[in-house]
Protein backbone atom coordinates (compact mmCIF):
# COMPACT_ATOMS: atom_id res chain seq x y z
CA UNK A 1 0.00 0.00 0.00
CA UNK A 2 1.93 2.64 -1.15
CA UNK A 3 1.07 5.90 0.15
CA UNK A 4 2.53 9.82 -0.04
CA UNK A 5 2.08 9.52 3.96
CA UNK A 6 4.26 6.67 3.97
CA UNK A 7 6.69 7.97 2.32
CA UNK A 8 6.84 11.14 3.50
CA UNK A 9 7.42 9.97 6.91
CA UNK A 10 10.08 6.84 6.01
CA UNK A 11 12.14 9.84 4.36
CA UNK A 12 11.78 11.97 7.27
CA UNK A 13 12.92 9.18 9.99
CA UNK A 14 16.09 8.35 7.39
CA UNK A 15 17.16 11.67 7.10
CA UNK A 16 16.59 12.03 11.12
CA UNK A 17 18.32 8.59 11.61
CA UNK A 18 21.16 9.18 9.26
CA UNK A 19 22.45 11.75 11.21
CA UNK A 20 22.65 9.90 14.08
CA UNK A 21 24.44 7.36 11.75
CA UNK A 22 26.83 9.80 11.28
CA UNK A 23 27.64 10.39 15.22
CA UNK A 24 28.48 6.76 15.42
CA UNK A 25 30.27 6.56 11.74
CA UNK A 26 32.62 9.46 13.06
CA UNK A 27 34.84 7.59 15.13
CA UNK A 28 35.39 5.28 12.74
CA UNK A 29 36.06 7.78 9.58
CA UNK A 30 38.98 9.21 11.90
CA UNK A 31 40.26 5.25 13.01
CA UNK A 32 39.82 4.03 9.86
CA UNK A 33 39.84 6.63 7.38
CA UNK A 34 42.82 9.03 8.67
CA UNK A 35 45.03 6.64 10.64
CA UNK A 36 43.98 3.17 8.44
CA UNK A 37 43.20 1.49 12.15
CA UNK A 38 40.57 -1.20 11.52
CA UNK A 39 38.53 -0.83 14.70
CA UNK A 40 35.48 -3.10 14.92
CA UNK A 41 34.88 -2.37 17.97
CA UNK A 42 33.67 0.98 18.13
CA UNK A 43 30.54 -0.26 17.63
CA UNK A 44 30.68 -1.72 21.10
CA UNK A 45 32.14 1.12 22.62
CA UNK A 46 29.29 2.84 21.42
CA UNK A 47 27.23 0.09 23.72
CA UNK A 48 29.33 0.78 26.42
CA UNK A 49 28.24 4.87 26.29
CA UNK A 50 24.60 4.28 26.16
CA UNK A 51 24.94 1.63 29.15
CA UNK A 52 26.82 4.47 31.22
CA UNK A 53 23.91 7.11 29.94
CA UNK A 54 21.48 4.62 31.13
CA UNK A 55 22.95 3.98 34.58
CA UNK A 56 23.58 7.81 35.11
CA UNK A 57 19.79 8.52 34.31
CA UNK A 58 17.96 5.04 36.30
CA UNK A 59 20.29 6.15 39.49
CA UNK A 60 21.07 9.98 39.24
CA UNK A 61 18.27 11.21 36.71
CA UNK A 62 20.94 12.84 34.31
CA UNK A 63 20.26 13.65 31.20
CA UNK A 64 21.68 11.48 28.64
CA UNK A 65 23.15 13.82 26.11
CA UNK A 66 24.70 15.89 29.62
CA UNK A 67 25.86 12.07 30.13
CA UNK A 68 27.32 11.76 26.72
CA UNK A 69 29.86 15.30 27.41
CA UNK A 70 30.91 14.38 30.47
CA UNK A 71 32.07 11.29 30.02
CA UNK A 72 34.15 12.34 26.29
CA UNK A 73 37.05 12.84 28.18
CA UNK A 74 36.81 9.37 29.87
CA UNK A 75 36.39 7.77 26.67
CA UNK A 76 39.11 9.68 24.95
CA UNK A 77 41.68 8.31 28.23
CA UNK A 78 40.10 4.75 27.26
CA UNK A 79 41.45 5.69 23.32
CA UNK A 80 44.57 6.84 24.32
CA UNK A 81 45.41 3.43 26.05
CA UNK A 82 43.50 1.52 23.76
CA UNK A 83 45.56 3.35 21.10
CA UNK A 84 48.95 2.68 22.77
CA UNK A 85 48.25 -1.33 23.23
CA UNK A 86 47.57 -1.55 19.58
CA UNK A 87 50.99 0.62 18.32
CA UNK A 88 53.10 -1.10 21.05
CA UNK A 89 51.70 -4.68 19.87
CA UNK A 90 51.13 -4.39 16.56
CA UNK A 91 52.33 -0.93 14.44
CA UNK A 92 55.93 -0.70 15.62
CA UNK A 93 56.34 -4.12 14.90
CA UNK A 94 54.74 -4.58 11.49
CA UNK A 95 52.84 -7.11 11.88
CA UNK A 96 49.72 -8.06 9.30
CA UNK A 97 46.88 -6.46 9.73
CA UNK A 98 45.55 -9.85 10.66
CA UNK A 99 46.31 -9.26 14.56
CA UNK A 100 44.94 -6.11 14.62
CA UNK A 101 41.65 -7.10 13.28
CA UNK A 102 42.10 -9.95 15.62
CA UNK A 103 42.49 -7.73 18.46
CA UNK A 104 39.92 -5.79 17.85
CA UNK A 105 37.41 -8.33 17.44
CA UNK A 106 38.72 -9.92 21.15
CA UNK A 107 38.46 -6.19 22.80
CA UNK A 108 35.22 -6.59 20.98
CA UNK A 109 34.13 -9.54 22.32
CA UNK A 110 35.12 -8.72 26.10
CA UNK A 111 33.22 -5.27 25.95
CA UNK A 112 30.08 -7.12 24.94
CA UNK A 113 30.49 -9.44 27.23
CA UNK A 114 30.98 -7.55 30.53
CA UNK A 115 28.06 -5.77 29.35
CA UNK A 116 26.48 -8.86 29.40
CA UNK A 117 27.34 -9.86 32.26
CA UNK A 118 26.46 -6.66 34.31
CA UNK A 119 23.49 -5.63 32.44
CA UNK A 120 21.74 -9.16 31.04
CA UNK A 121 19.92 -9.43 27.87
CA UNK A 122 17.44 -7.29 28.65
CA UNK A 123 16.58 -4.03 26.96
CA UNK A 124 17.42 -0.88 28.48
CA UNK A 125 16.37 2.86 28.10
CA UNK A 126 16.30 6.00 29.51
CA UNK A 127 13.65 8.51 30.55
CA UNK A 128 13.77 12.33 29.57
CA UNK A 129 11.19 14.92 29.48
CA UNK A 130 11.43 15.47 25.64
CA UNK A 131 11.64 11.88 24.27
CA UNK A 132 8.14 10.42 24.14
CA UNK A 133 6.62 13.47 22.42
CA UNK A 134 6.75 14.79 18.68
CA UNK A 135 6.38 17.76 16.27
CA UNK A 136 3.96 17.24 13.86
CA UNK A 137 4.30 19.50 10.37
CA UNK A 138 1.23 18.55 8.16
CA UNK A 139 1.35 14.98 7.52
CA UNK A 140 4.63 14.16 9.04
CA UNK A 141 5.37 13.55 12.75
CA UNK A 142 9.34 14.20 14.01
CA UNK A 143 9.78 12.78 17.35
CA UNK A 144 11.81 14.26 18.88
CA UNK A 145 14.02 11.19 20.32
CA UNK A 146 14.89 11.07 16.52
CA UNK A 147 15.40 15.06 16.14
CA UNK A 148 17.77 15.66 18.81
CA UNK A 149 20.72 13.21 18.19
CA UNK A 150 20.44 14.63 14.46
CA UNK A 151 20.57 17.69 15.52
CA UNK A 152 23.59 17.22 17.67
CA UNK A 153 24.62 14.60 15.04
CA UNK A 154 25.27 17.84 12.83
CA UNK A 155 26.62 19.72 15.21
CA UNK A 156 29.19 17.50 16.58
CA UNK A 157 30.36 16.91 12.51
CA UNK A 158 30.68 20.36 12.36
CA UNK A 159 32.58 20.88 15.17
CA UNK A 160 34.38 18.00 14.22
CA UNK A 161 34.83 19.34 10.58
CA UNK A 162 36.76 22.85 11.91
CA UNK A 163 39.05 20.94 14.08
CA UNK A 164 40.42 19.06 11.39
CA UNK A 165 40.15 22.01 9.17
CA UNK A 166 41.21 25.26 11.30
CA UNK A 167 43.55 23.85 14.13
CA UNK A 168 46.55 22.73 14.51
CA UNK A 169 46.91 19.47 15.69
CA UNK A 170 43.76 18.81 13.66
CA UNK A 171 45.62 19.54 10.41
CA UNK A 172 48.49 17.38 11.93
CA UNK A 173 45.68 14.54 12.16
CA UNK A 174 45.30 14.77 8.35
CA UNK A 175 49.14 15.07 7.15
CA UNK A 176 49.75 12.22 9.35
CA UNK A 177 47.28 10.42 7.45
CA UNK A 178 48.75 11.30 4.06
CA UNK A 179 52.56 11.14 4.96
CA UNK A 180 53.56 10.00 8.35
CA UNK A 181 57.42 10.23 7.46
CA UNK A 182 56.91 14.04 6.69
CA UNK A 183 55.41 14.93 9.75
CA UNK A 184 58.34 13.77 11.63
CA UNK A 185 60.62 15.44 9.52
CA UNK A 186 58.55 18.77 9.87
CA UNK A 187 59.03 18.37 13.45
CA UNK A 188 55.67 16.73 14.94
CA UNK A 189 55.30 13.45 16.31
CA UNK A 190 53.40 11.33 14.65
CA UNK A 191 52.66 8.68 17.34
CA UNK A 192 51.52 11.95 19.37
CA UNK A 193 48.98 12.60 16.86
CA UNK A 194 47.94 9.45 15.73
CA UNK A 195 47.13 8.60 19.36
CA UNK A 196 44.96 11.92 20.01
CA UNK A 197 43.64 11.21 16.82
CA UNK A 198 42.60 7.87 18.46
CA UNK A 199 41.33 9.19 21.35
CA UNK A 200 38.70 11.49 19.91
CA UNK A 201 37.69 8.80 17.77
CA UNK A 202 36.85 6.50 20.76
CA UNK A 203 35.66 10.03 22.61
CA UNK A 204 32.88 10.39 19.91
CA UNK A 205 31.56 7.05 20.38
CA UNK A 206 30.72 8.43 24.56
CA UNK A 207 27.94 11.19 22.43
CA UNK A 208 26.93 8.40 20.38
CA UNK A 209 26.03 5.88 22.94
CA UNK A 210 23.94 8.02 24.59
CA UNK A 211 21.96 9.28 21.61
CA UNK A 212 21.42 6.08 20.74
CA UNK A 213 19.80 4.61 24.14
CA UNK A 214 17.53 7.73 23.38
CA UNK A 215 16.21 6.54 20.16
CA UNK A 216 15.78 3.31 21.27
CA UNK A 217 15.91 0.47 24.11
CA UNK A 218 19.61 -1.05 23.71
CA UNK A 219 20.95 -4.21 24.42
CA UNK A 220 24.81 -5.49 24.26
CA UNK A 221 24.72 -7.73 20.99
CA UNK A 222 23.17 -4.24 18.70
CA UNK A 223 26.92 -3.36 18.39
CA UNK A 224 27.07 -6.02 15.68
CA UNK A 225 24.36 -4.71 13.10
CA UNK A 226 26.36 -1.53 13.39
CA UNK A 227 29.36 -2.14 12.52
CA UNK A 228 28.05 -2.84 9.04
CA UNK A 229 26.56 0.43 8.91
CA UNK A 230 29.54 2.41 9.95
CA UNK A 231 31.43 0.86 8.04
CA UNK A 232 28.98 1.31 5.41
CA UNK A 233 29.18 4.71 5.91
CA UNK A 234 32.72 5.32 5.96
CA UNK A 235 33.59 4.43 3.06
CA UNK A 236 30.86 5.25 0.84
CA UNK A 237 31.69 8.86 2.30
CA UNK A 238 35.14 8.36 1.42
CA UNK A 239 38.12 7.79 3.88
CA UNK A 240 38.35 10.54 5.98
CA UNK A 241 36.18 13.04 4.72
CA UNK A 242 34.20 14.28 7.46
CA UNK A 243 31.34 15.89 5.42
CA UNK A 244 31.45 12.84 3.07
CA UNK A 245 30.28 11.00 6.38
CA UNK A 246 27.68 13.09 7.32
CA UNK A 247 26.37 12.86 3.62
CA UNK A 248 26.86 9.59 2.84
CA UNK A 249 25.07 8.79 7.07
CA UNK A 250 22.06 10.77 5.27
CA UNK A 251 22.05 8.75 2.02
CA UNK A 252 22.08 5.15 4.32
CA UNK A 253 19.31 6.43 6.63
CA UNK A 254 17.35 7.00 3.98
CA UNK A 255 17.84 4.03 2.19
CA UNK A 256 17.49 1.87 5.59
CA UNK A 257 14.09 3.54 6.26
CA UNK A 258 12.45 3.18 3.25
CA UNK A 259 13.22 -0.68 3.27
CA UNK A 260 12.27 -0.87 6.75
CA UNK A 261 9.23 0.78 5.84
CA UNK A 262 8.61 -1.21 2.40
CA UNK A 263 10.18 -4.33 3.02
CA UNK A 264 10.36 -5.36 6.80
CA UNK A 265 13.05 -3.99 9.28
CA UNK A 266 14.91 -6.76 9.80
CA UNK A 267 16.61 -6.46 6.27
CA UNK A 268 18.01 -3.02 7.70
CA UNK A 269 20.98 -4.60 8.28
CA UNK A 270 21.43 -5.97 4.83
CA UNK A 271 20.76 -2.80 2.90
CA UNK A 272 24.03 -1.57 4.83
CA UNK A 273 26.28 -4.90 3.62
CA UNK A 274 24.80 -4.13 0.36
CA UNK A 275 25.53 -0.49 0.13
CA UNK A 276 29.16 -1.16 1.57
CA UNK A 277 29.99 -3.83 -1.88
CA UNK A 278 27.90 -1.81 -4.26
CA UNK A 279 30.08 1.31 -3.39
CA UNK A 280 33.06 -1.03 -3.30
CA UNK A 281 32.51 -2.40 -6.49
CA UNK A 282 31.51 0.65 -8.43
CA UNK A 283 33.66 3.44 -6.42
CA UNK A 284 35.94 2.67 -3.77
CA UNK A 285 36.86 6.18 -2.96
CA UNK A 286 33.54 7.19 -1.75
CA UNK A 287 32.26 10.43 -2.92
CA UNK A 288 34.43 12.74 -0.83
CA UNK A 289 37.62 10.73 -0.70
CA UNK A 290 40.75 11.47 -2.13
CA UNK B 1 42.86 -44.80 10.26
CA UNK B 2 43.93 -45.65 13.96
CA UNK B 3 42.53 -42.78 15.57
CA UNK B 4 38.98 -43.23 14.22
CA UNK B 5 39.81 -47.38 16.02
CA UNK B 6 40.49 -45.89 18.95
CA UNK B 7 37.11 -44.01 18.64
CA UNK B 8 35.32 -46.69 18.17
CA UNK B 9 36.54 -48.62 20.81
CA UNK B 10 36.31 -45.54 23.01
CA UNK B 11 32.78 -45.69 21.85
CA UNK B 12 31.94 -48.94 22.73
CA UNK B 13 33.10 -48.54 26.94
CA UNK B 14 29.77 -47.40 27.32
CA UNK B 15 30.80 -44.30 29.86
CA UNK B 16 28.19 -41.94 30.87
CA UNK B 17 26.57 -40.72 27.76
CA UNK B 18 27.65 -36.95 29.02
CA UNK B 19 31.35 -37.51 27.86
CA UNK B 20 30.24 -38.57 24.46
CA UNK B 21 28.38 -35.28 24.65
CA UNK B 22 31.10 -32.91 25.37
CA UNK B 23 33.96 -34.91 23.49
CA UNK B 24 31.67 -34.30 20.33
CA UNK B 25 31.72 -30.53 20.86
CA UNK B 26 35.49 -30.77 21.19
CA UNK B 27 35.59 -32.82 18.02
CA UNK B 28 33.03 -30.23 16.45
CA UNK B 29 35.81 -27.25 17.59
CA UNK B 30 38.39 -29.42 16.14
CA UNK B 31 36.65 -29.28 12.64
CA UNK B 32 35.75 -25.53 13.10
CA UNK B 33 38.96 -24.35 14.08
CA UNK B 34 41.05 -26.35 11.63
CA UNK B 35 38.44 -25.00 8.75
CA UNK B 36 39.04 -21.26 9.71
CA UNK B 37 42.37 -21.97 9.60
CA UNK B 38 43.11 -22.58 6.32
CA UNK B 39 41.76 -19.18 5.89
CA UNK B 40 43.01 -17.16 8.33
CA UNK B 41 46.15 -18.98 9.44
CA UNK B 42 47.54 -20.29 5.81
CA UNK B 43 46.15 -16.95 3.60
CA UNK B 44 45.64 -14.35 6.11
CA UNK B 45 42.06 -13.28 5.69
CA UNK B 46 39.82 -13.51 8.98
CA UNK B 47 36.47 -14.94 8.81
CA UNK B 48 34.26 -13.41 11.29
CA UNK B 49 31.31 -15.13 10.32
CA UNK B 50 31.52 -19.41 11.33
CA UNK B 51 28.73 -19.32 12.51
CA UNK B 52 26.48 -18.18 9.02
CA UNK B 53 28.43 -21.41 7.53
CA UNK B 54 28.12 -23.89 10.42
CA UNK B 55 24.54 -22.12 10.52
CA UNK B 56 23.75 -23.83 7.42
CA UNK B 57 25.34 -26.82 7.11
CA UNK B 58 22.98 -27.34 10.44
CA UNK B 59 19.50 -25.95 8.58
CA UNK B 60 20.49 -27.66 5.55
CA UNK B 61 20.26 -31.06 7.12
CA UNK B 62 16.85 -30.13 8.86
CA UNK B 63 15.36 -29.85 5.57
CA UNK B 64 16.41 -32.84 4.13
CA UNK B 65 15.22 -34.41 7.66
CA UNK B 66 11.77 -32.73 7.70
CA UNK B 67 11.38 -33.03 3.35
CA UNK B 68 12.40 -36.73 2.70
CA UNK B 69 13.67 -38.01 5.95
CA UNK B 70 17.49 -38.29 4.36
CA UNK B 71 20.16 -40.48 6.32
CA UNK B 72 22.88 -39.08 7.88
CA UNK B 73 25.79 -39.13 4.96
CA UNK B 74 23.42 -37.38 2.45
CA UNK B 75 22.94 -34.50 5.07
CA UNK B 76 26.67 -34.76 5.65
CA UNK B 77 26.81 -34.02 1.53
CA UNK B 78 24.60 -31.73 1.47
CA UNK B 79 25.38 -29.87 4.58
CA UNK B 80 28.62 -29.81 3.28
CA UNK B 81 27.86 -28.60 -0.53
CA UNK B 82 25.47 -25.78 0.35
CA UNK B 83 27.98 -24.10 2.36
CA UNK B 84 30.85 -24.71 -0.36
CA UNK B 85 28.62 -22.50 -2.27
CA UNK B 86 27.91 -19.73 -0.01
CA UNK B 87 32.31 -19.73 1.01
CA UNK B 88 32.60 -19.47 -3.30
CA UNK B 89 29.99 -16.94 -3.50
CA UNK B 90 30.92 -14.54 -0.58
CA UNK B 91 35.16 -15.28 -1.93
CA UNK B 92 33.85 -14.27 -5.38
CA UNK B 93 32.07 -10.99 -4.09
CA UNK B 94 34.76 -9.78 -1.68
CA UNK B 95 38.13 -11.38 -2.46
CA UNK B 96 38.86 -9.11 -4.75
CA UNK B 97 38.53 -6.14 -2.01
CA UNK B 98 41.30 -5.46 0.96
CA UNK B 99 40.78 -8.28 3.18
CA UNK B 100 39.60 -5.82 6.34
CA UNK B 101 35.93 -5.74 3.61
CA UNK B 102 36.52 -9.68 3.29
CA UNK B 103 36.25 -9.93 7.12
CA UNK B 104 33.49 -7.07 7.47
CA UNK B 105 31.22 -8.65 4.86
CA UNK B 106 32.00 -12.19 6.77
CA UNK B 107 30.69 -10.52 9.93
CA UNK B 108 27.65 -9.30 7.96
CA UNK B 109 26.88 -12.20 6.54
CA UNK B 110 26.51 -14.03 9.81
CA UNK B 111 23.49 -11.00 10.51
CA UNK B 112 21.63 -11.35 7.73
CA UNK B 113 22.27 -14.80 7.73
CA UNK B 114 20.61 -15.08 10.95
CA UNK B 115 17.54 -12.63 9.98
CA UNK B 116 16.81 -15.01 7.37
CA UNK B 117 16.77 -18.41 9.53
CA UNK B 118 13.96 -16.29 11.85
CA UNK B 119 11.72 -15.04 9.27
CA UNK B 120 11.87 -18.68 7.28
CA UNK B 121 9.01 -20.86 9.28
CA UNK B 122 9.43 -23.97 7.22
CA UNK B 123 12.79 -24.58 9.16
CA UNK B 124 11.15 -23.20 12.53
CA UNK B 125 11.45 -19.58 12.60
CA UNK B 126 12.00 -17.81 15.68
CA UNK B 127 10.57 -20.74 17.86
CA UNK B 128 13.38 -23.49 16.84
CA UNK B 129 12.37 -27.00 15.32
CA UNK B 130 12.62 -30.00 16.98
CA UNK B 131 13.70 -33.47 15.23
CA UNK B 132 13.07 -37.07 16.44
CA UNK B 133 16.25 -38.67 16.66
CA UNK B 134 16.70 -42.25 15.80
CA UNK B 135 17.54 -44.32 18.72
CA UNK B 136 20.12 -46.79 17.83
CA UNK B 137 23.16 -45.87 15.03
CA UNK B 138 24.61 -48.58 12.40
CA UNK B 139 26.92 -49.82 15.12
CA UNK B 140 24.55 -50.97 18.01
CA UNK B 141 25.60 -48.66 20.19
CA UNK B 142 23.16 -45.53 21.15
CA UNK B 143 23.06 -42.78 18.38
CA UNK B 144 25.09 -40.38 20.48
CA UNK B 145 28.03 -42.51 20.48
CA UNK B 146 27.62 -43.23 16.67
CA UNK B 147 27.56 -39.03 16.26
CA UNK B 148 30.62 -39.50 18.04
CA UNK B 149 32.48 -41.55 15.95
CA UNK B 150 31.12 -39.42 13.31
CA UNK B 151 32.52 -36.40 14.21
CA UNK B 152 35.64 -37.99 15.36
CA UNK B 153 35.52 -39.49 11.30
CA UNK B 154 34.73 -35.78 10.09
CA UNK B 155 37.92 -34.45 12.70
CA UNK B 156 40.25 -36.52 11.00
CA UNK B 157 39.23 -35.77 7.41
CA UNK B 158 39.65 -31.61 8.19
CA UNK B 159 42.99 -32.06 10.14
CA UNK B 160 44.16 -34.55 7.14
CA UNK B 161 42.78 -31.65 4.59
CA UNK B 162 44.57 -29.47 5.75
CA UNK B 163 47.70 -31.28 6.13
CA UNK B 164 47.71 -31.95 2.53
CA UNK B 165 47.20 -28.32 1.89
CA UNK B 166 49.62 -26.67 3.61
CA UNK B 167 52.12 -29.49 2.12
CA UNK B 168 50.61 -28.70 -1.39
CA UNK B 169 51.41 -25.95 -3.58
CA UNK B 170 48.28 -24.82 -2.53
CA UNK B 171 48.85 -24.18 0.95
CA UNK B 172 52.89 -22.55 -0.67
CA UNK B 173 50.69 -20.30 -2.42
CA UNK B 174 48.33 -19.54 0.36
CA UNK B 175 51.66 -18.78 2.61
CA UNK B 176 52.76 -16.03 0.01
CA UNK B 177 49.16 -14.71 0.22
CA UNK B 178 49.55 -14.28 3.79
CA UNK B 179 53.09 -12.59 3.65
CA UNK B 180 52.50 -10.37 0.96
CA UNK B 181 49.76 -10.37 -1.36
CA UNK B 182 51.17 -7.49 -4.18
CA UNK B 183 54.52 -9.91 -4.14
CA UNK B 184 52.68 -12.92 -4.20
CA UNK B 185 50.49 -11.84 -7.28
CA UNK B 186 54.16 -10.59 -8.99
CA UNK B 187 55.81 -13.34 -8.42
CA UNK B 188 52.78 -15.18 -10.51
CA UNK B 189 50.84 -16.62 -7.55
CA UNK B 190 47.06 -17.35 -9.13
CA UNK B 191 45.79 -15.09 -5.51
CA UNK B 192 42.17 -14.72 -6.48
CA UNK B 193 41.72 -18.81 -7.50
CA UNK B 194 44.01 -20.00 -4.33
CA UNK B 195 41.56 -17.22 -2.20
CA UNK B 196 38.69 -19.06 -3.43
CA UNK B 197 39.86 -22.43 -2.99
CA UNK B 198 40.46 -21.56 0.35
CA UNK B 199 37.27 -19.56 1.17
CA UNK B 200 35.59 -23.10 -0.86
CA UNK B 201 37.28 -25.59 1.21
CA UNK B 202 36.45 -23.64 4.50
CA UNK B 203 33.18 -23.74 3.87
CA UNK B 204 32.64 -27.12 2.95
CA UNK B 205 34.41 -28.17 6.32
CA UNK B 206 32.25 -25.80 8.18
CA UNK B 207 29.13 -26.99 7.00
CA UNK B 208 30.26 -30.53 7.39
CA UNK B 209 30.56 -29.54 11.13
CA UNK B 210 27.03 -28.21 10.67
CA UNK B 211 25.17 -30.87 9.13
CA UNK B 212 24.93 -33.17 12.28
CA UNK B 213 24.31 -30.82 14.61
CA UNK B 214 20.75 -30.54 14.74
CA UNK B 215 20.40 -34.58 15.57
CA UNK B 216 23.10 -34.06 18.56
CA UNK B 217 20.70 -31.63 19.86
CA UNK B 218 17.33 -32.40 18.44
CA UNK B 219 16.17 -28.84 19.14
CA UNK B 220 17.57 -26.27 17.00
CA UNK B 221 17.06 -22.69 16.98
CA UNK B 222 18.20 -19.59 15.38
CA UNK B 223 19.74 -17.72 18.26
CA UNK B 224 21.73 -21.04 19.23
CA UNK B 225 23.32 -21.68 16.91
CA UNK B 226 24.19 -18.52 15.25
CA UNK B 227 25.82 -18.40 18.58
CA UNK B 228 28.75 -15.72 19.41
CA UNK B 229 30.52 -18.86 20.66
CA UNK B 230 31.09 -20.40 17.55
CA UNK B 231 32.42 -17.28 15.85
CA UNK B 232 34.98 -16.88 18.73
CA UNK B 233 36.08 -19.99 19.02
CA UNK B 234 36.51 -20.93 16.24
CA UNK B 235 38.95 -17.83 15.92
CA UNK B 236 40.87 -18.25 19.45
CA UNK B 237 41.26 -21.62 19.08
CA UNK B 238 43.72 -21.37 15.85
CA UNK B 239 45.12 -18.13 16.94
CA UNK B 240 46.03 -19.54 20.89
CA UNK B 241 47.14 -23.06 19.33
CA UNK B 242 49.28 -21.75 16.39
CA UNK B 243 48.21 -20.79 13.47
CA UNK B 244 50.77 -21.38 10.99
CA UNK B 245 50.12 -25.26 10.87
CA UNK B 246 47.28 -28.05 10.70
CA UNK B 247 48.40 -28.67 14.58
CA UNK B 248 48.01 -25.49 16.06
CA UNK B 249 44.15 -25.46 15.72
CA UNK B 250 43.75 -29.28 16.91
CA UNK B 251 46.20 -28.49 20.40
CA UNK B 252 43.82 -24.50 20.53
CA UNK B 253 40.16 -27.28 19.91
CA UNK B 254 41.44 -29.53 22.17
CA UNK B 255 42.85 -27.06 25.04
CA UNK B 256 40.40 -24.35 24.70
CA UNK B 257 37.30 -26.96 24.36
CA UNK B 258 38.00 -29.07 27.05
CA UNK B 259 38.91 -26.04 29.42
CA UNK B 260 35.53 -24.50 28.16
CA UNK B 261 33.44 -27.58 28.40
CA UNK B 262 34.61 -27.89 32.61
CA UNK B 263 34.02 -24.17 32.86
CA UNK B 264 30.38 -24.57 31.81
CA UNK B 265 29.93 -26.90 34.45
CA UNK B 266 31.38 -25.56 36.53
CA UNK B 267 31.42 -21.65 36.02
CA UNK B 268 28.66 -19.84 34.51
CA UNK B 269 28.62 -19.73 30.64
CA UNK B 270 28.55 -16.36 30.07
CA UNK B 271 31.40 -16.10 32.26
CA UNK B 272 33.34 -18.58 30.04
CA UNK B 273 33.22 -16.81 27.37
CA UNK B 274 34.25 -13.56 28.66
CA UNK B 275 37.63 -15.95 29.50
CA UNK B 276 37.84 -16.61 26.29
CA UNK B 277 38.15 -13.63 25.10
CA UNK B 278 40.44 -12.06 27.59
CA UNK B 279 42.84 -15.15 26.54
CA UNK B 280 42.39 -14.01 23.13
CA UNK B 281 43.79 -10.82 23.55
CA UNK B 282 46.28 -11.91 25.68
CA UNK B 283 48.02 -14.35 23.05
CA UNK B 284 47.40 -12.12 20.34
CA UNK B 285 49.28 -9.31 22.19
CA UNK B 286 51.91 -11.57 23.81
CA UNK B 287 52.03 -14.63 21.81
CA UNK B 288 51.02 -14.23 18.39
CA UNK B 289 52.75 -17.62 17.27
CA UNK B 290 50.43 -18.91 19.26
CA UNK B 291 51.48 -21.87 21.34
CA UNK B 292 52.95 -23.70 18.31
CA UNK B 293 55.28 -20.69 18.46
CA UNK B 294 56.47 -21.00 21.72
CA UNK B 295 57.35 -24.55 21.42
CA UNK B 296 59.29 -23.36 18.49
CA UNK B 297 61.06 -20.85 20.46
CA UNK B 298 61.72 -22.69 23.15
CA UNK B 299 63.10 -25.77 21.10
CA UNK B 300 65.23 -23.30 19.15
CA UNK B 301 66.55 -21.71 21.81
CA UNK B 302 67.99 -25.23 23.40
CA UNK B 303 69.49 -26.66 20.23
CA UNK B 304 71.08 -22.99 19.24
CA UNK B 305 72.04 -22.01 22.36
CA UNK B 306 75.61 -23.88 22.65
Amino acid sequence: MFSLDLLLNALVAGILLGGFYAVVSLGISIAFGLLDIVNIAHPVFVMLGSYVAYILNAQLGFDPVLTGVLFAPVFYGLGLLLYQIYYASFERRGAESLRGLVFFFGILFVVEVSLLLAFGVDYRLVEASYIGESLRIGPVGIAYRLLVPCLIGMALTGALYLFLSRTFFGRAIQAVSQDAFALRLMGADPIRIKRLAFGIAIATASLAGALLIMIGPVEPAMNREYIGRVFAVAVLGGMGSVGGTLVAALILGIVESLTATFSGPSWSVAVSFGVLLLVLAVRPAGLFGR
Amino acid sequence: MTVLVAGVVAARLGVNQYYYFAAYVVLQYIVLATAWNILGGYTGYVNFGTPAFFALGAYTAIVLIKSVKAPLAAQLVAGAAVAGVLGFAIGYLTLRLRGVFFSIATLALAVVLQTMFINWDYAGGARGITLARPAVGPLGASYVEFLFVVMLGLAVVAVATARWIEGSWIGRGLAAIRDNEEAAECMGVPTLRLKLVATTVSGVLMGLAGAPFPYYLTFVEPTSVFDLNYAVNSLAMPMIGGSTTWIGPVIGAVLLGTAQQVAMVTISSALNLLLVGLILVAFVILAPEGIVGLVQRLARRRGGGA
